[in-house]
C-alpha cells in the first residue's frame, strides 16, 4: 500500500445555462436580485396538463456553441452541457491540447437524459412504424451523452462519467470529479449536471407523483421553499458546469481561483422510492460525512445552499437534518434555496447550485430564498427570506437529495 | 439523368447533411466529400424513402455511395411500368 497524499482541488471556471440567464453573470445577478425564472410552459402545449408552469431556458442560441450539424445530433440536455462546459473552460482560461487532454476528464450527471428525443421518436415509431426510427435516437437519448459530447467537443480524453442519481446527479458529478483529482488520476475535471426534461411525459409523470406545484396562475410565486403555503416543486432545465483543478496546476498557470473544494459526503436512505427518510436521517449522514471529509467542525460553516425544493416533505426533513447536524449552530447559519428562483433542474440542480455556493464563498454574498412570505412553523431557521445579503462566507455547503433516497453534500472554502 | 429527381435529392441531402447546395454534385461521395458518417447515411436513406415513397433495401443502400448513384437508383425505381 502506498501512503496516498490527497491533492488539493480548487474551482477555476464556471459556466451556466439556466432559467435566469445563459451565462454566469446574468445567472448570479438574477439570483442576487431575487428574480424568478418561472413562467408558463412554452416548450409544448401544456393545456391538458395539471401543471402548466416551469423554469424554461430562454433565448438559448445553440449555434453560438455548436455547429448546426453537430447540434442536431444532440438532445437539448447535451446541448446545454456542451454550452456550459465551453463557457467554463473559457472562464478557466484552460487550453486543451495534445499534451494535457488525457489529464482532463468529464463527470456530468443527469436525472433522466435525452427524454425529448425519446418521446418524439417513440411517437414516430408508433405512427410511422419501427423502420422510421431515427438512427440518432439512441446516441441522443442515453444519459451519458452530455458527458460524451463535452469530451468530443472539447477533445478531452480523460475519464468520462455520468452519475444518474436523480436530483443528486449534478452534485455526485462534482463529488466524483473531486475524488478523481484528489487521488491524482487527472489534473482537471469538467463537472456538474444537465437536464432538459420539460416534456409532456415528464411533466405528466411528476404531476402524477404529486410532486409539482399547481400554482399555475402565479408562476413566479409557485416555487416557495420553506414557506407554509408551498405546494410542490417547479420543474426547471439547464446546466451548471464547474472546472475543478488540482491546486498546484492552477497556481502554476496563474489561474483565477473561485474557491477550494474541501468535502464530499454521500449516503442513501434505503427507505422509499420518493419520500425522504424520517427525521432527515439520510441527509444528516450526508452532511456529517462531508464535514468529516473536510476535517472541519460544524460551527465553521457559514452558509448552506439547501436542496430546498418547495415540497412539503423535503423542506421539513432538510430542516430537521440541518438541526441534527449543526445543533445550536443551525440557528446561526444562513440557508437559502436557489430553486425558489430557478425551479428544480433535477440532475442539473447540483451543478447550478454548486455554482451559487462557490460564488457566495468568492464574493461574500448570499442570495435570498424568494417567496418566503410566511415560514412553515416546522421550518424555523434563517433561510435568508426575500432579500439577498452581504455576509462573510468562509465555508459553505451545498445539499442535493434525490428520488431513490440519494443524498449528496459538497463543501467549499474560501481560498 | 432526371433533373427533377436530382433537385429533390439535392434538397434532402442539403437538409440532412447540413452542406451547401453547390457541394451536392452528381459525383460527390457522401462520406468523403459531404462528411457523412454511417448514422447520417441511414438517416439520409430514410429521408429519401419518405420523399420518394420507395423502399431501399440495406443491400442496395450500401452501394449508393454517391449522389449520382442515388439519383440513378431513384430514377429507375420511379420509371413508369410499361
Amino acid at each position: 500500500m502506498t501512503n496516498l497524499q490527497l491533492k488539493r482541488v480548487v474551482v477555476t471556471g464556471l459556466g451556466v445555462i439556466s432559467p435566469l440567464g445563459n451565462n454566469l453573470e446574468t445567472y448570479w445577478e438574477g439570483l442576487l436580485s431575487g428574480k424568478s425564472g418561472i413562467g408558463p410552459i412554452t416548450l409544448f402545449d401544456a393545456e391538458n396538463q395539471a401543471c402548466k408552469i416551469a423554469g424554461e431556458v430562454k433565448g438559448f442560441e445553440v449555434n453560438d456553441y455548436i455547429n448546426r450539424k453537430e447540434a442536431k445530433r444532440m438532445d437539448r440536455f447535451a446541448q446545454f452541457a456542451v454550452a456550459a462546459s465551453k463557457q467554463a473552460i473559457a472562464d478557466a482560461g484552460l487550453s486543451i491540447n495534445e499534451l494535457n487532454s488525457e489529464q482532463i476528464g468529464v463527470a456530468i450527471g443527469t436525472g433522466i437524459g435525452g427524454l425529448l428525443v425519446l418521446e418524439t421518436q417513440h411517437e414516430v415509431c408508433l405512427t410511422k412504424g419501427p423502420s422510421r426510427c431515427s438512427p440518432f435516437m439512441v446516441p441522443m437519448m442515453i444519459a451519458n451523452m452530455a458527458a460524451a459530447q463535452v469530451a468530443i467537443q472539447l477533445g478531452v480524453t480523460g475519464p468520462n462519467l455520468c452519475p444518474v442519481t436523480a436530483c443528486a446527479a449534478g452534485t455526485h458529478g462534482i463529488g466524483d470529479a473531486l475524488r478523481m483529482i484528489q487521488r491524482g488520476y487527472v489534473k482537471a475535471m469538467i463537472c456538474g449536471g444537465a437536464e432538459a426534461a420539460i416534456t409532456p411525459l415528464a411533466v405528466a409523470g411528476f404531476s402524477a407523483a404529486k410532486a409539482l406545484s399547481l400554482r399555475n396562475d402565479q408562476p413566479t410565486k409557485a416555487s416557495r421553499p420553506f414557506d407554509r403555503d408551498r405546494d410542490g416543486f417547479v420543474m426547471g432545465e439547464g446546466s451548471g458546469i464547474l472546472i475543478l483543478e488540482e491546486l498546484e496546476q492552477a497556481l502554476a498557470r496563474g489561474a483565477k481561483i473561485y474557491a477550494e473544494v474541501i468535502g464530499y459526503g454521500l449516503s442513501c436512505d434505503a427507505y422509499h422510492l420518493t419520500a425522504p427518510a424520517p427525521e432527515g436521517r439520510g441527509a444528516t449522514r450526508s452532511m456529517e460525512l462531508a464535514l468529516k471529509d473536510a476535517g472541519i467542525k460544524p460551527e465553521q460553516v457559514d452558509y448552506i445552499n439547501a436542496h430546498g425544493t418547495s415540497t412539503q416533505a423535503n423542506d421539513i426533513n432538510e430542516t430537521k437534518a440541518i438541526k441534527k447536524t449543526f445543533g445550536a449552530h443551525a440557528y446561526k447559519l444562513a440557508i437559502s434555496s436557489t430553486k425558489s428562483m430557478t425551479g428544480h433542474l433535477l440532475g442539473g440542480s447540483g451543478g447550478i447550485e454548486a455554482i451559487a455556493t462557490v460564488m457566495s464563498v468568492y464574493q461574500d454574498k448570499i442570495h435570498a430564498t424568494i417567496n418566503l412570505d410566511n415560514l412553515d412553523p416546522e421550518c424555523d431557521l434563517d433561510y435568508v427570506p426575500r432579500v439577498s445579503r452581504e455576509q462573510k462566507v468562509e465555508i459553505a455547503l451545498s445539499n442535493s437529495f434525490g428520488f431513490g433516497g440519494n443524498n449528496a453534500t459538497l463543501i467549499f472554502k474560501k481560498y | 439523368m432526371n433533373e427533377e429527381i436530382f433537385a429533390r435529392v439535392k434538397k434532402v441531402v442539403v437538409e440532412k447533411l447540413e452542406v451547401e447546395e453547390e457541394q451536392v454534385k452528381l459525383e460527390a461521395d457522401f462520406a468523403n466529400d459531404l462528411g457523412a458518417d454511417s448514422l447520417d447515411l441511414v438517416e439520409l436513406i430514410m429521408a429519401l424513402e419518405e420523399e420518394f415513397e420507395i423502399e431501399v433495401s440495406d443491400e442496395v443502400a450500401e452501394q449508393l455511395d454517391t449522389v449520382g448513384k442515388v439519383v440513378e437508383h431513384i430514377s429507375k425505381e420511379k420509371e413508369p411500368v410499361s
